[in-house]
C-alpha cells in the first residue's frame, strides 16, 4: 500500500483520505519512507519536517473521525521551496547567509496550504535565492534530475520540481522570477504554472526580484495543478502587489477543451535556439492542438527578442536592494568584524554564494547613479512594449504557445562556468514574466538522451482558466507518462 | 539678529529639511503602534524588522497627514506619486533601503510666511514627502557618543514611523529668519494635530543646508548641519555656521560640500564627513509598492477640512482684537494664542490679556523651566484675573503675583486675592494717613516737588506703595500727593 | 562595455561585498559580458514609452491606520545573531556613514 500511495495523484489522495480508505497519516508516512529512500540520491529537500508533517496528518484524521471541517485537498503531501517563510521551521533561500535562520512568521501561502490541510513533507532545495537555471547554486547541495541523476533538474525550483518528478510527493509549491517554475517542470517532465502577477501572495516569499516573483504549483497532472492553485491563489492585504479580487474559477471549466479557442503560436520562439529534440515535440504539440479542435494561427511579439536583456536587469537591480537586508545585524550569517561596516562586507562575502553576488554587483552598477535611466528605466520602457505586444497578440488569439525551455534538461556542470548560457534557458520564459502573465508548462513528450520536454502555454492577465484549460486538453491528447525512465534514472515509485 | 554675513558684505543663504514624525497609530508600512518610549524592540513585526520575505503596506493615515500638510502649505498633490528605495547601509536601518518619495513627492510648493523684527518674508516650500523613520543606535562604552563608542545596539521600535520631509527653497537669508520658519512649521504641524512636533525629543527634526555669498555672486558649496534639538540651537548653529563660513572666505579658503555636527555645548559645529562625490543612493521605484494617486474628492474634502492656521488666525487676531503684530508674533511664538482666545471669549478686555501673557506668563514660564504653552492656565482664569484689575480689586503689579499662585494650584484669582488680603487700597482715607507720614519723613522729595518738579513724586509714591506691601492703588496715591503738595 | 578592476570594487563597495582579488578579476569580464549583452535594450526606441513595473496597474493599496499585535519582544530577538540588553548588538560604527541619514 505505502509504495503504491506515492504514485497516486493529489485527488486520488485526497478522495482516498475524504473516503477514510487511507489515514492522512498513512499518506505522509509513505511519502516520508519515499523520500527517506531517495533524498540521497535526489537531494531534493533541504529540511525534512517529518515530525510536523505527521502531526498535521493525525490531526487531519482526529478531525475527520470527530467530523470536524478539514480543508480541501486535507492529507495531500506537498513539497514546499524553500524560499518560503514557515515560523520556526528554518529557510534557508539555499544560501548559507540564511542556514540557520528560523522566520517568526509564515508566508501567506503557508497559511493557505494549512488552510487546505496540505501535509507540508519539508523545505526543497533551489538555487540560491532563486537564482539560477539549476538548482547547481544552492549553498548546500545540488539537487538532481530524477530522469537522469547526471543531470540538472532545472531551476530555481528544482528541489520542489524533483520532489514531484521523483514520486517523493505530489505536488510542490515552487517560485517563477523568470522561468523558475515552468523551466524545471520542463526538464522533469512535470506540469508548472506561474500563476498571474498578483494573483497569489507575495507575503513570506522571500524576495528575488519583487516585481517579478510569484508562487505557483507543480504537479505531475494539470488538475492537480489547478487544484492547489485554487487553494494558494487569492487576495491577501499584506501584499500591495496581490490584486485584490479573486481568481477566475480554474477547476469549473478545466475539462471543456480547446474546441473554438484560437491558439497563438509565437513565431519569435520558433525562429532558432531550440534544440530538434524540443522543436519536433512544439510543433507536434501544436498539430495535436489543431487537431483537438483550436484555431492555430502565428503571432508576433516583436520585443519578446529583448526579453532577456531587460530581465538581467530588472532582476539584478531589485535583487541587488532586495538582499541588502542581509547583513548581520538581525538575522542569519554573521562573520565578525572590527567594525560594523567590516563586519556587513565579511558576512555578505562569507555568506553570498557566487551567482547571488554576481546578480547583487550587476544590480548595484545596474542602479547606480549617471547608468539608471540607461539600463533599469530603459529596462523597464521595454517592458511595457513588451506587455502591449502581448495585449495586441491577445486580441487575436486565446492564448498563446511555444517551447519552455530551448533545450531538454543538461548535464550537471556543464552551463556552470557560462553564465550567459545559463541565462539564455529563460529566453522563452522571460517575456511572460516581465508582462506579469499567466504561464505554464505540461509535458507533450520526449527529446534529445529521452529526456522530457516541455511546452509552454501563456494566457491574458488574470485567465489562468483558458491557460489551464488548454494545458488539460492538450495532456489528455499527449497523455505523458511521468513516471522518469532511462538508464540512469531514479528508481520507480514501487521501489 | 545681524550675523557678521550683512556686516561684512556677504549674504547667508539657507535652507531647511524638517522631518515631522507623524502621529499616527500606526508605522508608515505597518500596523506596529507609534508610541514613544517604554522596552526597546517591543513595538516591532517581520515587516518593520525587514524580515525576509516580509511586504510594506501604506498607512493610510499618514497619506492624508501628508496631503493635509501639502495643502496648508499651499501646495499642489501630485495627480501620481510613488515610493522610492533609497539604498544605503546602516544597522538601524532594517532592510538597508530606506523608503522614501524621490522624483515625484506627494505634494509640491506652496510657501511660508515668515515674520520676524525685520518683517515678513516668504520661504518657498519645495515639497512635502513621505518616508519611514530608522531604528535607534545606543552607543556602549562611552558618553552616548558615536565616535569612540565599543560597540552600538540597535532599537527597532523607531524603525518605521511615518515621516513627512518638508524641505524649503534657499530662501531664508538669517538665523532669525530660520528660527522663524521652523516655529511656523510647527505652529502649522500643531494646528493640523498631525504631529506632536517636539524637537526635544525628536518628533520633529531639522538639518540646515547654510551657504553664504556676496550678493550678485554666485551661491557658495553648502554645509548641512545637522543635530539641533531646539529653534535656539538652530539660531545658534546657524549663527555659528554663518560666521565660520564667513571667516573662512575672508582668510582666502574655500567652504567644500559637507556635513556638520552641531555641539550644543560648545556652541561650535565640526565636520562629520566631506561629500567628495554626491551618495549614489541608487534610488528606484519600490516594487513591492504601487503608485498612490489620491482621488480629488478625497483631496478637496481635506482641503475643506483644514483647521484655521496660524497666518490667518494672527490676521484675525490684529483685525477684531487691534494687537500689534509683535504682540500677535509673541503669543503665537508661545503658543498662547488659544488662551488669549478664551480670556477674550470669557470677557477679558484683549489688551489687559495680552500684556498678562506676553509680559508676566512668558516671564514666570521662563523663570520655571516651561513652554509657555504648557503652564496650566486656562482662559477663564485669565479672564477672572483681568477682571479683578479692571474693577480695582488687584493692582497690576500684584496680578503677576496671583498669577505664580494660580499656576501653583493654590486657587483660582479670587480666591488667591482673598486668600493673600491682595485686594488694592483704594480708600481714601486709609491712604491718606499714610501719604501724609511719608510727605512728613522724606521732606526733600517733597520739597521738590512743591518746587515744581514733578517728577519727584515718584519716589513718595514708591514709598506708599512699600508701605502697603504694593495693594495701594497708585493713581490714587499719586492723586492724593499731589492734592497735599499743592500740586494739582 | 568593459568594467576596471577598480570600477568592480567600487561597485562592490556599494553592495558590501568584500571580494577577493580572484574574484574582482573572475567578475570583471563577466559582469562587461552581461552588460554588455543586457544593453540590447538600449536598441529599442522608447521615446514616449512609460516604464512598467506592474503590468496588473494597481494604484492606491492602503490600510486602515489600526494597530495589529506586534512580535513578542522574545521572538523579535530570536534571530539575533547578537544582542545585548534586548537590542541587535553590532560592532563599532564608523566609515563615511557615520550617521543615519535621518538620525
Ligand atoms: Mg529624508
Ligand atoms: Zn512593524
Amino acid at each position: 500500500m505505502a509504495d503504491e500511495l506515492t504514485t497516486r495523484s493529489a485527488l486520488q489522495l485526497r478522495d482516498l483520505v475524504a473516503h477514510g480508505e487511507v489515514s492522512a497519516e498513512e499518506v505522509a508516512r509513505a511519502h516520508l519512507e519515499r523520500v527517506a529512500a531517495t533524498d540521497d540520491q535526489l537531494k531534493a529537500f533541504v529540511t525534512v519536517t517529518d515530525d510536523a508533517a505527521l502531526a498535521h496528518a493525525r490531526d487531519i484524521d482526529r478531525r475527520r473521525a470527530a467530523e470536524e471541517p478539514v480543508g480541501a485537498l486535507a492529507g495531500v503531501p506537498l513539497a514546499l521551496k524553500d524560499v518560503l517563510c514557515t515560523k520556526g521551521v528554518r529557510t534557508t533561500c539555499g544560501s548559507r547567509i540564511l542556514q540557520t535562520y528560523r522566520p517568526p512568521y509564515d508566508a501567506g501561502v503557508v497559511e493557505r496550504l494549512r488552510d487546505a490541510d496540505v501535509v507540508v513533507l519539508g523545505k526543497a532545495n533551489c538555487d540560491e535565492f532563486a537564482m539560477g537555471s539549476s538548482c547547481e547554486n544552492s549553498a548546500f547541495f545540488p539537487t538532481r534530475n530524477p530522469w537522469d541523476l547526471d543531470r540538472v533538474p532545472g531551476g530555481s525550483s528544482g528541489g520542489s520540481v524533483a520532489a514531484v518528478a521523483g514520486f517523493q510527493a505530489p505536488l510542490g509549491v515552487g517560485t517563477d522570477t523568470g522561468g523558475s517554475i515552468r523551466q524545471p517542470a520542463a526538464l522533469c517532465g512535470l506540469v508548472g504554472v506561474k500563476p498571474t502577477y498578483g494573483a497569489v501572495s507575495r507575503y513570506g516569499l522571500i524576495a528575488f526580484a519583487s516585481s517579478l516573483d510569484q508562487a505557483g504549483p507543480i504537479a505531475r497532472s494539470v488538475t492537480d495543478a489547478a487544484h492547489l492553485l485554487a487553494a494558494i491563489a487569492g487576495p491577501d492585504p499584506r501584499d500591495s502587489t496581490s490584486i485584490p479580487k479573486p481568481l477566475p474559477d480554474v477547476l469549473a471549466g478545466l475539462d471543456d477543451g480547446v474546441s473554438g479557442l484560437r491558439i497563438g503560436v509565437v513565431a519569435e520562439f520558433m525562429a532558432e535556439g531550440m534544440s530538434d529534440g524540443v522543436r519536433a515535440m512544439v510543433e507536434a504539440s501544436v498539430e495535436r492542438l489543431a487537431g483537438l479542435g483550436a484555431e492555430i494561427v502565428e503571432v508576433s511579439l516583436p520585443h519578446a527578442g529583448y526579453g532577456l536583456a531587460a530581465y538581467y536587469l530588472i532582476a539584478p537591480s531589485e535583487a541587488s536592494s532586495n538582499l541588502s537586508r542581509y547583513d548581520g545585524v538581525r538575522y542569519g550569517l554573521r562573520v565578525d568584524g572590527a567594525t560594523t561596516e567590516a563586519m556587513m562586507a565579511a558576512t555578505r562575502e562569507a555568506g553570498f554564494g557566487s551567482e547571488v553576488k554576481r546578480r547583487i554587483m550587476i544590480g548595484t552598477y545596474a542602479l547606480s547613479a549617471g547608468y539608471y535611466d540607461a539600463y533599469y528605466a530603459q529596462a523597464q520602457r521595454v517592458r511595457t512594449l513588451i506587455a502591449r505586444d502581448f495585449a495586441a497578440a491577445f486580441e487575436t488569439c486565446d492564448v498563446l504557445v511555444g517551447p519552455t525551455s530551448p533545450t531538454v534538461a543538461f548535464p550537471l556542470g556543464e552551463l556552470t562556468a557560462d553564465p550567459l548560457a545559463m541565462y539564455a534557458n529563460d529566453v522563452y520564459a522571460v517575456p511572460a514574466s516581465l508582462a506579469g502573465l499567466p504561464a505554464m508548462s505540461l509535458p507533450v513528450g520526449l527529446g534529445e538522451a529521452g529526456m522530457p520536454v516541455g511546452f509552454q502555454i501563456m494566457a491574458p492577465l488574470l485567465r489562468d482558466d483558458l491557460m489551464l484549460r488548454a494545458a488539460r486538453a492538450l495532456e489528455a491528447e499527449v497523455g505523458f507518462d511521468a513516471m522518469p525512465r532511462g538508464p540512469n534514472a531514479l528508481a520507480g515509485a514501487a521501489i | 539678529m545681524t550675523t557678521a554675513a550683512t556686516a561684512t558684505g556677504f549674504q547667508a543663504v539657507i535652507g531647511l529639511e524638517v522631518h515631522v514624525e507623524l502621529a499616527t497609530r500606526t508605522k508608515m508600512f505597518c500596523g506596529c503602534r507609534t508610541d514613544f518610549g517604554g522596552d526597546p524592540n517591543v513595538r516591532t513585526c517581520p515587516v518593520c524588522l525587514g524580515q525576509p520575505g516580509s511586504l510594506p503596506v501604506v498607512n493610510r493615515g499618514a497619506v492624508e497627514s501628508a496631503i493635509r500638510l501639502g495643502l496648508a502649505l499651499g501646495g499642489e498633490v501630485a495627480p501620481s506619486s510613488q515610493f522610492h528605495r533609497k539604498n544605503y547601509f546602516y544597522p538601524d536601518m532594517p532592510k538597508n533601503y530606506q523608503i522614501s518619495q524621490y522624483d515625484v513627492p506627494i505634494c509640491s510648493g506652496g510657501v511660508l510666511e515668515v515674520t520676524t523684527s525685520h518683517g515678513t518674508t516668504l520661504v518657498g516650500i519645495t515639497r512635502v514627502h513621505m518616508e519611514e523613520d530608522t531604528g535607534k543606535s545606543l552607543h556602549a562604552g562611552t558618553s552616548g557618543r558615536i565616535q569612540g563608542a565599543e560597540y552600538s545596539l540597535v532599537d527597532y521600535n523607531r524603525a518605521g514611523i511615518p515621516l513627512l520631509e518638508v524641505v524649503s527653497e534657499p530662501d531664508i537669508r538669517s538665523a532669525e529668519e530660520a528660527q522663524a520658519y521652523l516655529t511656523e512649521l510647527r505652529a502649522i504641524v500643531l494646528a493640523l494635530g498631525i504631529s506632536d512636533a517636539k524637537l526635544e525629543e525628536g518628533s520633529m527634526r531639522c538639518d540646515a543646508n547654510v551657504s553664504v555669498h556676496r550678493p550678485g555672486e554666485p551661491f557658495g558649496a553648502r554645509a548641512e548641519v545637522k543635530n539641533m534639538n531646539s529653534v535656539r540651537s538652530l539660531g545658534r548653529a546657524i549663527a555659528y555656521e554663518v560666521d565660520r563660513q564667513v571667516a573662512l572666505v575672508q582668510a582666502g579658503g574655500t567652504v567644500v560640500l559637507q556635513t556638520r555636527h552641531w555641539d550644543e555645548d560648545r556652541g561650535a559645529t565640526s565636520t562629520l564627513r566631506v561629500k567628495e562625490t554626491l551618495e549614489d543612493y541608487r534610488y528606484f521605484p519600490d516594487p513591492d509598492l504601487v503608485a498612490v494617486e489620491p482621488e480629488p474628492a478625497w483631496i478637496e474634502e481635506l482641503r475643506a477640512g483644514l483647521p484655521e492656521l496660524p497666518a490667518a488666525i494672527r490676521r484675525r487676531l490684529v483685525d477684531a482684537h487691534r494687537l500689534s503684530a509683535e504682540q500677535v508674533a509673541t503669543l503665537a511664538g508661545a503658543g498662547l494664542i488659544p488662551v488669549f482666545e478664551e480670556a477674550v471669549a470669557a470677557g477679558s478686555p484683549p489688551v489687559d490679556a495680552v500684556n498678562l501673557l506676553t509680559n508676566d506668563v512668558i516671564a514666570l514660564a521662563s523663570e520655571r523651566g516651561f513652554d509657555p504653552a504648557d503652564l496650566a492656565l486656562t482662559g477663564a482664569q485669565l479672564a477672572e484675573l483681568t477682571g479683578l484689575v479692571t474693577d480695582g480689586t488687584l493692582s497690576t503689579k500684584l496680578a503677576r503675583e496671583v498669577l505664580g499662585d494660580v499656576l501653583a494650584g493654590r486657587g483660582t484669582p479670587r480666591e488667591v486675592v482673598a486668600e493673600r488680603g491682595l485686594e488694592q487700597i483704594s480708600d481714601t482715607s486709609e491712604l491718606a494717613a499714610i501719604c501724609d507720614e511719608v510727605i512728613a519723613a522724606q521732606a526733600d522729595a517733597a520739597q521738590k516737588v512743591r518746587d515744581g518738579n514733578r517728577k519727584a513724586v515718584g519716589a513718595l509714591v514708591g514709598a506708599v506703595m512699600r508701605a502697603t506691601q504694593g495693594r495701594a492703588n497708585p493713581r490714587v496715591v499719586n492723586q492724593l500727593l499731589m492734592e497735599r503738595l499743592d500740586r494739582c | 562595455m568593459s568594467l576596471s578592476s577598480e570600477d568592480v570594487r567600487h561597485v562592490a563597495r556599494l553592495a558590501r561585498l568584500d571580494l577577493s582579488d580572484e574574484e574582482v578579476e573572475a567578475l570583471r569580464p563577466q559582469l562587461s559580458d552581461i552588460l554588455a549583452y543586457a544593453e540590447q535594450v538600449g536598441e529599442v526606441a522608447t521615446a514616449d514609452v512609460p516604464p512598467t513595473a506592474h503590468p496588473y496597474g494597481l494604484r492606491n493599496v492602503y490600510r486602515e491606520d489600526v494597530p495589529v499585535d506586534p512580535l513578542p519582544h522574545e521572538e523579535a530577538m530570536s534571530t539575533a545573531p547578537a544582542a545585548e540588553d534586548g537590542r541587535f548588538r553590532v560592532p563599532r560604527i564608523v566609515g563615511p556613514d557615520v550617521t543615519g541619514e535621518d538620525g
